[in-house]
């Protein structure tokens, strides 16, 4: 504990008056010991659970990687009892970051309207009501989403996806061959359902924050109200937004339930996002877990480790972006 | 450019409460008029119905008449984002765009006015930024944040936004109280500059500083906590502090209460 050594140029007339040893030392109190103890210790503790995490996973995907005979990106097929063992995890990652970027794209922006409308736009009761109602949306377990989007969803999405097909057909992304929607598109949708509580509860605490003397900067220069949006409360908010999508792609990222029972899995990548099929690593995860052998079992652990180290990557990514407009952020004003 | 400010029998409210009662005054276009009174005697209040600033706080709203020459400011029909484009405030706190370049800052509110090229932008921020003593001090960094200057700079940055857009105009609320002696002094000699063009309002706290910027000062007072501020008086700065025609306002000024 060497960081609280007494200032030797105190003078002393500042010193205490009893000089038992370790009586005039802040450390070395025990509640002070106690509470650096527990703190450090909390620390490490989530250092020594990451690496953990991360040392099961390595070693037993290599466990199933060193038996596998197929390219393990590029592979378009999942048999790791099979022999020889082959599979790859190209369609889940395809299918994982597919749904994820399509949940993205739709809850993003409605999250943030919403946060805008219940801090700025809707009178206080109106807005907390809204804000009560989100908070419950969070508090729906993803068994029920799953249930919801299985049983509601997807038998109701055929008009969207004929009215999509008619129109947009011809990019090849929305053809549509008119089999159930249980597509990687309707994933997107459940999943931006899913997502859009937590965007919406962080984006709005973060306007909420936004100094008033910044929004009365630009109202007093002739601001609109929409204007004062766009030059201080979206500015001061942009990290934050950025924040909160990427809480929101985390749980995208890793959703199982609910996308393993409303997606109808293939092994197989193709251009349509409406047509059934494909598969996403945490639905693959769920619905093979159980029947797999051991090698099954590491295999399926292989594409774990591919999940956590794509969300690290994210999560790394987003860092990176808030920090580099960090002068900018508003947090030294 | 610099317009005449006549109120009559203003009132302004928060929600039921009546924050100032039957306020009237007239304000002399490329003058200085200084707000004078203790904390809560509404100055501030009465400075944001200038430029109707006062209805954003909630429940805020306003009866009478602010007469911008021959505009009523509260007049039918007119639109209160008009007003503020036309009669620009300084805040207490520095309050630059922290996400803009000290040139986004300045060139804010011509943006939002309408569409310039580079090149008059250009000239705009520069020639403001002069009005505004700030120039020599940020030319070499109008790419860098605007939080990064110092508070005087930060609040002389502000200045140089708020006239920029060529107010008629210029409300300041206690534009010095966060500043140190010689920022403040800056801001005080630029005050002195700036009235040769606009018509200047401010509040401020610092009796010596009304009766060094000022032409006119008015004192607001209220008669108990819970009660509406009222102008007391209204005169030429030197009369007001030696020979007021108030007992209050030389009781104030003299320092025996507030």
């Amino acid at each position: 504990m060497d960081t609280t050594t007494e200032n030797p140029a105190a003078p002393p007339a500042l010193q205490p008056a009893e000089t038992d040893k370790g009586a005039a030392r802040g450390a070395s109190r025990p509640g002070d010991r106690v509470f650096i103890g527990l703190s450090r210790g909390s620390g490490i503790f989530v250092l020594v659970l990451m690496a953990a995490i991360a040392a099961f996973l390595t070693y037993r995907a290599v466990l199933a990687l060193s038996k596998n005979e197929a390219n393990f990106f590029t592979t378009m097929e999942w048999n790791p009892s099979g022999v020889p063992p082959q599979f790859g995890i190209a369609v889940l990652a395809f299918g994982t970051i597919v749904s994820s970027v399509i949940a993205m794209a739709i809850a993003v922006p409605i999250a943030v309207g919403i946060a805008l409308f219940i801090t700025h736009y809707a009178p206080r009761k109106l807005g907390g009501t809204i804000a009560y109602v989100i908070d419950l949306l969070a508090a729906v377990p993803s068994i029920v989403y799953g249930l919801w989007g299985a049983l509601v969803l997807v038998p109701h999405l055929n008009g969207l996806y004929g009215w999509l097909d008619d129109y947009f057909g011809w990019t090849g992304l929305f053809a549509w061959d008119g089999g159930p929607a249980r597509s990687l598109f309707t994933v997107g949708i459940l999943l931006a359902i899913m997502i859009l509580p937590i965007i919406t509860n962080v984006s709005r605490e973060v306007f909420r924050q936004v100094p008033r003397m910044h929004e009365e900067a630009a109202l007093a220069l002739g601001a609109t109200r929409w204007e004062v949006i766009r030059m201080s409360v979206l500015p001061f908010g942009r990290s934050g937004i950025i924040s909160a999508s990427m809480l929101g792609l985390g749980r995208a990222l890793g959703e199982t339930m609910a996308v393993a029972m409303v997606l109808s899995p293939t092994f197989t990548i193709q251009a349509s996002l409406l047509d059934a099929g494909g598969g996403t690593f945490a639905q693959n995860i769920a619905s093979k877990f159980n029947e797999a052998t051991e090698m099954g079992r590491d295999a399926l652990i292989a594409s774990g480790l591919v999940l956590f180290v794509i969300t690290l990557l994210v999560n790394g990514a987003a860092r990176l972006i808030i920090a580099r407009r960090k002068e900018y952020s508003g947090a030294n004003a | 450019m610099a317009k005449r400010i006549d109120v009559s029998g203003l009132n302004a409210y928060y929600g039921s409460f009546l924050a100032i009662e039957d306020i009237s005054m007239t304000v002399e276009p490329r003058s200085v008029t200084a707000f004078i009174g203790p904390s809560g005697c509404g100055k501030s209040t009465f400075l944001r119905t200038l430029n109707r600033m006062h209805e954003v706080t909630p429940g805020g709203r306003v009866d009478g008449k602010v007469m911008l020459d021959d505009e009523n400011l509260y007049g039918p029909g007119i639109d209160p984002v008009a007003v503020r484009r036309e009669v620009g405030m300084v805040f207490q706190r520095p309050n630059p765009f922290p996400t803009m370049s000290v040139y986004d800052n300045v060139a804010a509110g011509l943006r939002l006015n309408g569409r310039y090229k580079k090149s008059q932008l250009d000239d705009i921020v520069e020639k403001s930024l002069k009005g505004a003593n700030l120039w020599n001090e940020v030319k070499d960094r109008l790419n860098k944040p605007g939080s990064g200057l110092s508070g005087g700079q930060q609040q002389r940055l502000c200045i140089a936004r708020a006239i920029a857009v060529e107010p008629n105009v210029l409300l300041m609320d206690e534009p010095c109280s966060a500043l140190d002696p010689i920022s403040t002094l800056a801001i005080e000699d630029l005050i002195c500059e700036l009235k040769e063009r606009f018509t200047i309002v401010i509040v401020t706290h610092n009796m010596q500083q009304a009766a060094r910027v000022s032409d006119r000062t008015a004192f607001f007072n209220l008669s108990a906590v819970g009660q509406p501020g009222k102008l007391i008086e209204i005169d030429e700065t030197e009369r007001i502090f030696s020979n007021p025609s108030v007992q209050a306002t030389e009781d104030y000024i003299s320092g025996r209460f507030g």
